[in-house]
């Protein structure tokens, strides 16, 4: 079950170039035993007194935001060594602590920087990991997350997601109107950038496989319509803006389609396959009832939906090449909004617990549900790259906020924005180096 | 009072600065009121002689509710809104070069993607009601904002009744 409260922490949080800033705190529930473990200060080599980034509180925060390991205060250790030859495994062992990591930063150039670490197994007494990476200023904090991805990976078997991003929407009241933006930013929500901003509301952000680009659905123009930007440019094309309903948008595996739901004059949503280069439809599901939020299995061969063609919301799903859909859910009145797993053995959904809207797991083979949410109004699972944690949004006394919870219920944070109303988190994919 | 102003709507600046995250602002004022008194633009104040308008000619589109509400999980017109469904109807048969936006909503319980399905089936209802009372289908146009667009900001059950709704908005 779920364990009490164990520790918060809190992250501030600036925008580098937005007019408004925001404020996004990180709270933490984790489990009862988290490793102690001890990230050293950073040495520093280079011409300036001051290092640009403090690389050991980045990983850090990073291993404590995760739930699973409680470093240990600066001021508790009995040496500060930034070389793996200076650890001494007994000043660690007598702490209890598990595994140290050292490292410095060592300047070559007006901006290029070498970051080295050092992960060691204080029992042990071995070292599991070390790397040094080549980093300028405004790829310092990157370095640093992928430093703590890998020393995570080796812990705990896992894959980090230090280094991913998340895509989410926010809803500003303003004087007259709303002002809504999708918003880009790391995963801990620091670095935050804003890719789209309008009076008309912006819905549904899907990253492509590759992460270079967002598809989302806008209503500018009091019409919706679906758009594929690409991040670096920030150009954006619009791939369909049909009569009536243009929703949903989510990528195939290989990044080339998307699955859409289109409406048509008559306002019957179906699942569609759209070809983003020929701009050619494939109509996949032709039922009465609305049918919507598909996505594609990560082998590629089912595309997930809603339909409410029984009655209620369920999910079904249908292959990828047309044919007859199947039903998937079975378990209560309202299940929506499927995403599964990147490894293909979950489905993350919404789904109607007396009343309360949550965020449940469903096996895909034993087809068990797991509900790892509690609020009243929780909604848009979507799954980190390493199928080990979900990101859903939730209300706090009124408010969107961003959760993310263990694939097991296990651990939980929350992200609160300090203006307007957050929505719909979507978990980008692994970055590429 | 004008029950179908178009609002002016916010276009986008092409396109947006790469990762920067510089955005462009909406170059476009979206209050059209005009020489500071705000929301009088149909005010007769300051004419002298004039007494008081005297509708004529049957039913004037300002008289008409704009909004019609549903009950949870259904888009099934209620029998209370039926005359209004005619009335809308009337006048868009009485004039056939109007044009109406019906625009659906849904409150904010569920998922969002779906929820645009819910208030699209709403606008659905109003404009299958009034085709089957002659209008034109080149008359109408729907659009859903399922629960992004609420009346009411609140999660009680009397917001959520105000925010499942179809607006009717006159576009020509």
């Amino acid at each position: 079950m779920f364990k009490k409260l164990q520790f918060a922490i809190c992250a501030i949080v600036f925008i580098a170039s937005t007019a408004h800033a925001q404020k996004l705190r990180i709270d933490v529930q984790g489990i009862a035993q988290p490793t102690p473990v001890a990230i050293v200060p950073f040495g520093w080599e280079g011409n300036s007194a001051a290092v640009p980034l403090d690389v050991a509180e980045v990983i850090n925060a990073d291993l404590k935001r995760s739930g699973r390991f409680a470093p240990i205060a600066e001021n508790d250790m009995l040496q500060k060594p930034t070389e793996g030859d200076d650890v001494d495994f007994d000043d660690w062992s007598i702490l209890g602590v598990e595994a140290v990591v050292v490292g410095k930063v060592i300047q070559s150039g007006d901006n290029a920087y070498t970051l080295q670490f050092q992960l060691f197994d204080t029992f042990g007494r071995r070292q599991l990991v070390g790397y040094r990476m080549p980093a300028s200023r405004g790829t310092m904090r990157a370095a640093a997350h992928r430093a703590a991805d890998m020393i995570y990976e080796k812990l705990t078997g896992i894959k980090g997601v230090f280094g991913t991003k998340v895509a989410y929407v926010t809803a500003e009241q303003q004087r007259d109107n709303r002002l809504y933006s999708l918003i880009v930013s790391d995963q801990d929500g620091e670095n935050e950038h804003k890719i789209m901003e309008s009076k008309d509301p912006i819905m549904s952000p899907a990253w492509s496989p590759d992460g270079r680009q967002l598809a989302y659905v806008s209503f500018e123009g009091s019409k919706s319509s679906i758009f594929v930007q690409t991040l670096r440019s920030g150009n954006r094309f619009q791939v369909s803006s049909k009569p009536g309903i243009n929703g949903a948008p989510a990528f195939s595996p290989d990044g080339r389609k998307l699955v859409i739901t289109l409406g048509g004059v008559d306002g019957n949503p179906d699942i569609y396959v759209l070809d983003i280069n020929s701009r050619q439809t494939k109509r996949l599901t032709t039922h009465r009832a609305i049918d919507t939020e598909g996505t594609w299995s990560p082998d590629g061969k089912y595309i997930y939906f809603t339909s409410d063609r029984s009655g209620g919301p369920q999910i079904y799903r249908v292959s990828a090449t047309g044919g007859t859909p199947e039903r998937f859910t079975f378990e209560g009145s309202y299940n929506a909004r499927p995403r599964l797993s990147p490894d293909g053995t979950r489905l993350a959904m919404v789904h109607n617990d007396r009343g309360n809207y949550r965020i449940a797991v469903m096996n895909i083979e034993r087809k068990d549900l797991l509900i790892l949410s509690s609020g009243r109004q929780d909604e848009s699972p979507s799954f980190a790259p390493n199928s080990d944690i979900l990101i859903y949004a939730t209300r706090q006394r009124g408010d969107g906020v961003l959760e993310t919870v263990s694939a097991d219920g296990l651990i939980r944070q929350k992200m609160a924005s300090g203006q307007g109303d957050v929505r719909e988190p979507v978990w980008s994919p692994f970055p590429r180096f | 009072m004008s029950f179908h102003k178009i609002f002016a709507v916010a276009l986008l600046g092409a396109f947006l600065a790469a990762c920067g995250g510089n955005t462009i602002p909406d170059p476009e004022p979206t209050d059209t009121t005009y020489g500071g008194n705000s929301g009088a633009d149909t005010s007769g104040a300051g004419t002298d002689g004039m007494g008081d308008l005297e509708a004529y000619g049957g039913n004037n589109e300002e008289m008409l509710g704009n909004v019609i509400y549903f009950e949870f999980d259904s888009s099934e017109i209620r029998s209370q809104d039926q005359d209004l469904v005619a009335a809308h109807a009337i006048q868009l048969n009485e004039n056939s070069f109007n044009s109406v936006r019906l625009e659906g909503h849904a409150d904010e319980r569920g998922s969002r993607e779906y929820n645009i399905g819910l208030g699209e089936r709403r606008a659905q209802a109003i404009r299958q009601a009034l085709m089957i009372q002659g209008v034109s289908a080149s008359q109408i146009q729907t659009v859903s904002f399922g629960e992004e667009r609420p009346e009411a900001l609140g999660s009680s059950e009397s917001d959520y009744a105000q925010n499942r709704r179809v607006e009717i908005t006159y576009t020509n």
